[in-house]
């Protein structure tokens, strides 16, 4: 999500209940969703929901998965080297069904470390914050990106 | 839904088997669910011949994801106040995940009573997947 810019999250029960299947969690029957407070990591969902979010494919754009080929980009694939470090969420209440959120997202801190098993790893952290149809904040996400010098080593 | 502030202690933990076996199509799911449709997380052929990994391997996010069932399954998503983590190893398919949490404190703030967490979800070697830390409130 670029700086600067407000992507609205409408949230639906039936997006939660899909969210909850994918890691797992039954302990909502299906039926008894639309009260229900979203898991606490369903804020990232807001990616279905950004137009210009990178890890999805678009129309007329190169998308560096396989095809015919390994990858569908020349040279080094935009995120082969890009993993997730941390994750952190605030609530000041629950994401429930029948929010609608507003979105933005800012950079953070950055700093840098040397590893044995990929080399140097620089870190970004951005903030994401939520706010309601009336403006009051809802929860913050707070994720922080590390970009590798080589592949992590398996061993 | 949440537990009882009485019938909880600090240094009591919780442990749940997460997954068993993790499916390539968990994989998929959470991808359709979260809108993360990195081919890392998808696509063996780019993973082995394009970015250097011998395979897919899980989102962080799917991870955390079912690591927050630990207290979710307890407090209820709705009482949850924070919750944060460190990927620490990658998760893989054919993995086992086991999570557990341990209650570190419980204290009144702001009028709530709060329960703070460690978590730790581990693989099938033993081997540490995501350390982390939540906040949930109990009821009195």
């Amino acid at each position: 999500m670029a700086d600067d810019k407000t992507v609205i999250f409408p949230v639906e029960a039936s997006h939660i209940m899909m969210f909850r299947r994918s890691i797992g969690d039954y302990s909502v029957p299906d039926t008894g969703l639309e009260n229900t407070a979203a898991p606490p990591t369903f804020p990232r969902a807001v990616a279905q929901f950004d137009p210009e979010y990178h890890l999805r494919m678009k129309p007329g754009e190169a998308w560096f998965g396989s095809g015919k080929n390994p990858s569908g980009v020349e040279g080094k694939p935009s995120s082969s080297g890009g993993l997730h470090a941390e994750q952190h969420f605030e609530f000041v209440r629950p994401v429930r069904p029948g929010d609608v959120l507003s979105v933005i997202e800012k950079d953070g801190k950055s700093w840098e470390k040397e590893s044995k098993r990929a080399g140097k790893l620089m870190f970004q952290e951005r903030v994401m914050e939520y706010r309601d149809a009336d403006g009051e904040l809802v929860c913050t996400s707070t994720g922080v990106s590390v970009t590798t010098e080589r592949p992590v080593d398996q061993g | 839904m949440t537990m009882k502030a009485s019938d909880i202690a600090v240094g009591d933990t919780f442990e749940d088997v997460l997954v068993e076996d993790l499916k390539r199509t968990q994989l998929v799911m959470y991808s359709g669910t979260s809108g993360d449709y990195n081919p890392l997380h998808t696509d063996d052929p780019y993973c082995r011949d394009a970015a250097g990994y011998p395979g897919v391997f899980a989102h962080g996010m799917l991870t955390m994801g079912m690591t927050g069932r630990v207290v979710t399954d307890r407090f209820g998503a709705e009482n949850v106040k924070k919750f944060g983590v460190r990927f620490t190893n990658q998760v893989w398919p054919g993995d086992d995940l086991t999570g557990k949490a341990e209650i570190a404190a419980i204290r009144e703030e702001g009028g709530e009573t709060l329960v703070d967490l460690t978590i730790i979800t581990t693989n099938q070697k033993g081997d540490v997947v995501v350390k982390g830390y939540a906040t949930a409130r109990a009821e009195v």
